[in-house]
């Protein structure tokens, strides 16, 4: 057993409400820059919907991800080594921009430098990459909120593996249709593809934290990643012709902060915290059989951070007691193996994401609500998840690779917390038989609500500081909020330009501003 | 001989190698992040598709050529009972192919360079440089084959007089002398590919020098410890600069 230690994210999607605010903050942090214009490290699709980059789970065309073969092994999809170096000259999987988008931007100025003349000046779209006038065709949310209608819409890959009935059910009522918000940023796999797939090994896997990163000193611009990431999350930048990639913005998890997406999060739907896996079983566990044993291979890489054989192994391994506490009180721990209410997104794909995600109730209970029935009651609700098979299926194509049974069982889990809490509190008798009905006791299903709903800041993120002097030293800077004197300390008796240098956070651009001012 | 042909055919030939080595070496250590195919198959890739290859294929086996005919001497080849005819006649037609193959697969990247507006726009002038250059020794090379074959001018046995040259060079023990007799299309294509080797540190053409076979051998999943990473990515400090072990 080689234990080691992997920052997890859970996103629980009943909270979502597509403010797309994740995908904002983390532009503006990360790939606000000439280059990468069109990426998106985190993006939130509508689901239905063909997804950003267009149809990227359509791995007929792009051969994202593993697969296994006949003799058990798994390979990625996109070959083998010999011939993705033999087709480094070009890549036949790569992506064109127009997969994603052409980024764009508008004549601003022709609105206070046009001549006077009869009409008012407008401001045209001008293609970054050409420089020239641009026709507006896509971009990485045409299709948010169902946009483009039933045209857009069945294009979506997963809409079209679901059998044919399903997929005229859906565009048959159309207007009645479920939907849900899909917030994605890269998985930080266990098993990466697009790290088995760099030919200059310049991708790889933190050994502290598993965080996925591309060394930007020697990539060398091959590009076989961004064709072998499944779900297409490396992104190419065009102006310097490296590889980049979501790197879980590893500056400010190493001082305990969590990442932008998670912190702006509106409906603070998201969780973090670590993981401790086996690492000798990966591969073991990507090379089974039966794709929906996926699942349930993956939950078992997960090791229980109170067992005391783990906790020994782990200590063997040199992880540090405050990551082993963190692992204990990890919340992405508790939503994923403990409540089995948080699942991968597409285990298939065999790269162990991740990133796992509470599938969304709300549909559901919607649906219920406007055919005038109770949409919270608990009989209602297990009857209805039941009845309603078309986003059941959807969900189980997305989470379970198709196992409509794991779906089913985490939101029943899910629809029993809505039914018991509810009866708490309208101040009736609360009903042990609706946890019994889905295998959990009163006291778990009250701590999932507590995790779930409440969902304080440190229960939600349980993030232990990264293990050098430096971050440390970060660590106890604090932030402007302390009521710390901040010219005292920065300043000191030798002024502000003597001692180490002070990273560029956003904590200390507050503190120099204020300065400033005084 | 004349103080030019000393320069040419002396002096040039390790001012080339001075600045390939010294150039790449610099380049290596204090501009690494800009080291890469800067690729342009995200803004296009169909013609790309056959382009790319056929050029870098055809490159490889006019690289493999120029290795044979100019580091293997004429009378090693005849020990081993290969004649000089039969030589010629399998360097001229691969070569001939090659060569070929290679123009056509750089035209074929010019042209789609040329008239794709992203890929156009992505072009640096340093690029452009870079193709004058490149082009003028591909096709200086292409007609120095025709010369050879006695296609343009009398027949040529290069590996008489340019082939002891380049190992005079290499040997330290330049003989410029050989290169005065040959045909000036042999001449033409020397010197520009020497211009060639001098610029070449400082162009888009450092990514042949990361060819990645090494992805081969090693294993599928690379971890790395944070401790190796330090504030200045992975490029050692300067002397006198490194950071403060605690």
């Amino acid at each position: 057993m080689k234990v080691m230690a992997q920052m997890g994210m859970v996103m629980n999607l009943d909270k979502c409400i597509g403010c797309h605010t994740c995908s904002v903050t983390c532009k503006q942090a990360w790939t606000n820059r000439s280059g990468l214009e069109y990426a998106w490290f985190n993006n939130v699709e509508t689901r239905p919907g063909q997804g950003y980059p267009r149809r990227y789970e359509d791995q007929e065309k792009a051969k994202g991800g593993w697969v296994r073969n006949r003799r058990g092994r798994i390979h990625l999809k996109g070959g083998s080594k010999a011939r993705r170096l033999l087709s480094i000259f070009s890549n036949p999987r790569m992506l064109n921009i127009k997969d994603y988008y052409e980024p764009w931007t508008y004549e601003y100025d022709n609105l206070i430098s046009a001549p006077l003349g009869q009409q008012t000046p407008v401001a045209r779209p001008k293609s970054l990459l050409t420089g020239k006038p641009m026709k507006i065709e896509w971009s990485a949310n045409w299709d948010d909120d169902l946009g483009g209608g039933p045209s857009n819409i069945e294009k979506d890959p997963i809409l079209q593996k679901l059998s044919e009935d399903v997929t005229t059910k859906v565009k048959l009522a159309f207007e009645e249709t479920f939907m849900f918000y899909l917030p994605r940023i890269c998985e930080h796999c266990l098993n990466p593809a697009c790290v088995a797939a760099c030919p200059s090994g310049a991708m790889y896997k933190r050994a502290e934290d598993g965080i996925v990163l591309v060394d930007q000193q020697q990539c060398r611009g091959w590009r076989m990643c961004i064709s072998a990431c499944p779900y297409k999350k490396v992104y190419f930048n065009h102006k310097t012709g490296k590889a980049e990639k979501c790197t879980m913005c590893y500056p400010r998890l190493e001082i305990g902060m969590p990442t932008v997406c998670s912190e702006t999060c509106v409906g603070r739907l998201r969780y973090l915290g670590l993981f401790l896996y086996d690492a000798d079983k990966v591969l073991e566990a990507a090379s089974i059989e039966d794709e929906k044993a996926l699942y349930q291979a993956q939950l078992d890489l997960l090791l229980d951070p109170n067992d005391p054989e783990v906790l020994a192994a782990a200590r063997a391994e040199g992880i540090p007691e405050d990551w082993l506490l963190a692992a204990q009180n990890s919340p992405v721990y508790k939503l994923a193996k403990v409540y089995k209410i948080a699942l991968p997104l597409h285990p298939e794909y065999r790269t162990m994401p991740m990133v796992w995600y509470v599938p969304p109730l709300s549909p559901i209970v919607d649906v219920l609500t406007e055919t005038g029935h109770d949409g919270e009651e608990a009989g209602n609700l297990f009857g209805a998840i039941n009845a309603l098979r078309v986003p059941l299926a959807y969900l189980a194509e997305l989470f379970s690779a198709g196992d409509i049974e794991v779906v089913e069982n985490t939101l029943r889990k899910l629809s029993a917390m809505r039914s018991y809490m509810r009866d708490i509190n309208l101040g009736r008798e609360p009903r042990p038989e609706i946890p019994e009905a889905v295998g959990m006791t009163q006291e778990s299903i009250y701590e999932m609500y507590r995790l779930l709903a409440i969902a304080k800041y440190e229960d939600r993120y349980v993030i232990p500081a990264a293990h050098s002097e430096q971050a440390r030293e970060l660590e106890n800077m604090g932030c402007s909020l302390d009521g710390v004197d901040m010219g005292e300390k920065f300043g000191g008796p030798f002024g502000q330009a003597s001692g180490n240098p002070v990273p560029v956070t956003i904590e200390n651009f507050h503190i120099m501003r204020d300065r400033q001012s005084k | 001989m004349s103080s030019t042909s000393i320069l040419l055919w002396s002096v040039l030939p390790y001012l080339a190698i001075g600045s390939f080595v010294i150039g790449l070496v610099w380049r290596y250590r204090f501009d690494k992040f800009s080291w890469t195919t800067r690729s342009s198959q995200i803004y296009e890739g169909k013609l790309l598709s056959f382009a790319g290859p056929m050029f870098h294929l055809g490159l490889f086996a006019v690289i493999g050529g120029h290795i044979v005919g100019l580091l293997v001497p004429q009378s090693f080849t005849e020990l081993i009972g290969l004649s000089q005819e039969a030589y010629h006649f399998g360097a001229v037609t691969m070569g001939g192919a090659a060569g070929f193959a290679t123009v056509i697969g750089i035209f074929l990247l010019i042209y789609r360079r040329r008239t794709t507006a992203t890929v156009f726009a992505a072009t640096t002038k340093n690029d452009k440089t870079m193709y004058v250059f490149l082009v003028a020794t591909l096709l200086a090379g292409c007609s120095a084959t025709l010369s050879s074959a006695g296609v343009i001018g009398d027949e040529h046995n290069y590996r008489e007089t340019v082939a002891p040259w380049v190992r005079s060079i290499l040997l330290l023990h330049p003989d410029g002398t050989l290169m005065q007799s040959t045909p000036l299309a042999f001449r033409i294509h020397a010197a520009i590919a020497m211009s060639l080797f001098i610029i070449w540190p400082f162009t888009r053409l450092v990514h042949a020098l990361s060819a990645p076979v090494g992805y081969i051998f090693r294993p599928s999943l690379i971890y790395r410890t944070r401790d190796n990473e330090s504030t200045t990515g992975n490029r050692k400090a300067r002397p006198g600069w490194e950071r403060i072990k605690y």
